[in-house]
């Protein structure tokens, strides 16, 4: 009898696509033989888009199948065991056999998503079978220093968008002599249109925890806190189970792994829904049970942080890396990558692309790779218009320039950042005025009120681009909103202020041409910014249904003696509901 | 997407009627805890679905944080509300890939549907309407949480058929 592993992947997008229904329904069937097949958990492994996915092993080699529903699924089983062999229906991954999403999953490099979907993430077992906790114990006798240096041979910049070295940080922290320190990961995860870290934080705990307790040996910390933002209640749920199961086999707690007065535990601190609060001075004043508010550096948090006490401050993505740099060894992680950014970035790639989903890539590939070559290019075949970075605080990389390297100063050339790890894909049909209107309304709607210019500078900004959107923008409007663009970059305390600007002026750098159409010619080019869209009714297709005259909330449509529609210009308010209705294509946008 | 500010966030001129003994006992539970406020504001709102204004005085009385303090707090954070809610609370994602995916539409077939605005609640008490950005799901955008369940995929007709699936689950 050769041996079948069903595992469904339920991670909180699989759940939304309905992985637990299929879960349920498997469930139900295994225990009429349960002999003959396993069933078991994992989380998702970036292939979001086919959700809800089944991962099946079989004789040593893995099938995913995708886009299935439970009784697809129990079909799929029953070929296993009745034929043994693999059904090539809804079948998107194989090691063996051609299947849609080899490339997706070959062309990608992991290391910290290495777990994600393979393991189940709530069994610490399952993370100890694939070398988990292993680093704490290659570590245990090495000094602070030889942690450290390790980790500065890797090369490891921070994956929360700042790409400070982690070591230099870790070094600060690890030379001052209070007794007491704290280890914080921040999975506070802002950018609107990111979900890297929430899948490591439900993938692959453990691995979080072994990085917080590397670098509480590091820097000499007793505590560690997970700052998890609210959204993510499987993450928090998963990660509470890993903390107690670590805690039941000593891995955190006094002595930890029988290591004499190495004590240090962690806990979850829920954040309460404020995107500057992903700052590390203002996560440190909601820890503290304060407003979120961002205060000065220095003094840095490494020095005086949570309770005036060091503290060292990393992104869940850069934790989740140290075990397996550890493990594996800094040289082979500084081996991939460029001169100044080492090792492997994750991506979450959405928007209008065919392939949504996570992706690991080597610091140095082409942007053009992962969207064309591992994501699949737009979903409708459009042209791309541009790939947004780094959300609220980046910028977008045109069309023409997509064969830029992922590298931090080769992105910040291009005049938007490598971020978090955020790209959203644009293409034609997306209007770039109403992007950089998008970002401003979240950033001016965050923005925490301390800084005068980010508080009501970005407002400003953000009334100037309405008035653009709504067709009454003047030609000199874009000056103003340059000018107010620098004084809110040089005049604000925080990241948030001093970054708000980007998605404009990094639209008005490449797509001022889009600007000008809206000010000039009154004519929104992606026809998304419905005050500028003009409707029309084709004579030869309208068939006179009235279909559109009934729905048209302004009384703007009327009719000739043959019956033929026709649209009354001054009294449209451009709502779009005839063109939503008509069913003849006869209602066309311009 | 009419993005409103939160009407929650007016305070109720007239007190509601609570379990007091319930709100001083959360209360109490937190005394010496530092750092405890957000976490105990975030139990009383477990409880109550709300930070009912009573909470503030009593935070004060037992605490001894000025009631400018946490009421400074509560008004701080998105996720405390200062009025009931509904039983279930529709977070509709405003974030960057639900955007670009046509989220305003969700958004204006869900408040066109119950008739409320962001921050609003059914008169039934059955739902609440909250803006969100980003749940997390962004390769399923459009998205959209209620209570605890994420759905993806959504337009404008999916979305309505499952608010109307809870309804008359909840009729019976
Ligand atoms: C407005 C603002 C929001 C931020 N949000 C996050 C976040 O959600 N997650 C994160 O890891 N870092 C965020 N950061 C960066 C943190 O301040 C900090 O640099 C980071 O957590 C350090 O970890 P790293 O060195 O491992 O990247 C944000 C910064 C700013 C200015
Ligand atoms: S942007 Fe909507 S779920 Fe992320």
């Amino acid at each position: 009898m050769s041996q079948l592993r069903v595992k469904v992947g339920l991670g909180s997008c699989g759940i939304a696509a309905g992985a637990q229904r299929i879960y349920d329904h498997l469930e139900l069937i295994h225990q009429k033989n349960p002999e003959q097949w396993s069933l078991e958990k994992t989380n998702c492994i970036g292939i979001c888009y086919s959700e809800p996915l089944v991962h099946i092993e079989f004789n040593d080699e893995l099938y995913i199948y995708g886009n299935i529903t439970p009784v697809g699924t129990e079909q799929v089983i029953e070929s296993f065991l009745q034929h043994n062999t693999p059904p090539s229906a809804f079948l998107v991954y194989s090691s063996q056999l051609p299947a849609s999403e080899n490339d997706f999953i070959n062309n990608q490099v992991k290391w910290a998503l290495k777990n994600c979907g393979i393991i189940n993430p709530e069994k610490i077992e399952e993370y100890e079978q694939m070398g988990g906790y292993q680093a704490v114990l290659k570590i245990q006798k090495w000094s602070p220093d030889r942690i450290i240096d390790e980790i500065e041979k890797s090369g490891l910049k921070g994956r929360g968008g700042g790409g400070f070295l982690t070591a230099t940080k870790w070094r600060l922290a690890s030379k001052q002599t209070k007794k007491n320190k704290y280890v914080i990961c921040n999975a506070d995860e802002g950018d609107p249109g990111a979900f890297m870290d929430r899948s490591i934080l439900e993938g692959d705990p453990h691995g979080v925890l072994e990085g917080m307790i590397i670098a509480g040996k590091a820097i000499g910390a007793t505590k560690g806190i997970i700052y998890c933002r609210a959204e993510y209640p499987l993450a928090i749920k998963r990660v509470q189970i890993a903390i107690e199961q670590a805690r039941e086999k000593n891995y955190l707690g006094k002595n930890i792994f029988g290591i004499r007065g190495f004590d240090f535990d962690i806990y979850i601190k829920e954040g309460a829904g404020a995107f500057v609060c992903g700052e590390e001075t203002a996560l440190i004043a909601s820890i503290e049970g304060k407003r979120g508010m961002p205060s000065k550096r220095p003094p840095f948090p490494a020095i005086k942080g949570v309770w005036d006490l060091p503290t060292v401050i990393n992104n869940v993505e850069t934790l989740v890396n140290i075990p397996t740099i550890i493990n594996k060894g800094a040289e082979n992680y500084a081996r991939l990558g460029t001169e100044k950014a080492k090792g492997t970035k994750v991506f979450a790639i959405t928007g209008k692309v065919k392939k949504s989903g996570l992706v690991e890539v080597p610091m140095g590939t082409p942007i053009s790779t992962v969207i064309y070559d591992i994501c699949g290019g737009t979903a409708n075949g459009n042209k791309i218009k541009a790939v947004q970075l780094g959300g609220p605080s980046g910028g977008c990389v045109p069309a023409h320039l997509l064969d830029t390297i992922i590298d931090y100063d080769a992105i910040i050339e291009t005049g938007a950042i490598m971020g978090s790890g955020g790209m959203v894909v644009m293409d034609e049909s997306t209007c770039m005025v109403d992007v950089a209107k998008f970002f401003l309304t979240f950033t001016q709607s965050e923005s925490c009120g301390k800084c005068t210019f980010c508080r009501i500078g970005t407002l400003r900004m953000l009334e100037i681009l309405e008035k653009i959107t709504s067709g009454e923008g003047e030609i000199e409007d874009l000056e103003i909103l340059e000018d107010l663009a620098l004084e809110i970059q040089s005049n604000s305390l925080c990241g948030l202020g001093q970054s708000a600007p980007n998605p404009v002026l990094s639209a008005l750098k490449y797509f001022r041409d889009e600007f000008e159409a809206h000010i000039i010619d009154k004519r929104c080019p992606a026809l998304q910014c419905s005050a500028l869209i003009r409707y029309e009714i084709l004579a030869d297709r309208c068939v006179g249904c009235y279909q559109c005259r009934k729905v048209c909330p302004a009384n703007a449509i009327e009719s000739n003696d043959r019956r033929i529609h026709r649209i009354i210009e001054e009294n449209c308010i451009r709502c779009g509901a005839c063109y939503e209705k008509c069913r003849f294509d006869a209602i066309v946008r311009s | 997407m009419h993005i409103e500010k939160n009407t929650n966030k007016n305070l109720q001129s007239t007190e509601c009627q609570i379990d007091i003994s319930a709100l001083e006992t959360i209360i109490k539970d937190c005394k010496g805890v530092s750092g405890g406020l957000i976490p105990l504001l975030q139990r009383i709102q477990d409880q109550f679905t709300f930070i009912p204004p009573q909470a503030f005085k009593l935070i004060d009385k037992e605490l001894n944080i000025p009631e400018s303090e946490s009421l400074g707090v509560a008004t701080f954070y998105t996720q405390f509300k200062l009025n009931p809610t509904g039983k279930y609370t529709i977070k509709i994602c405003k974030g960057t890939a639900c955007h670009v995916q046509n989220a305003s539409k969700i958004f204006d077939a869900i408040s066109e549907y119950l008739q409320i605005k962001a921050g609003e609640t059914t008169d039934d008490q059955l739902f609440t309407l909250e803006l969100v950005s980003c749940l997390g799901c962004c390769s399923l955008a459009p998205a959209i949480m209620i209570g605890e369940e994420t759905y993806g995929k959504l337009d404008d007709r999916s979305v309505i058929s499952i608010i109307k699936e809870i309804q008359s689950r909840e009729s019976k």
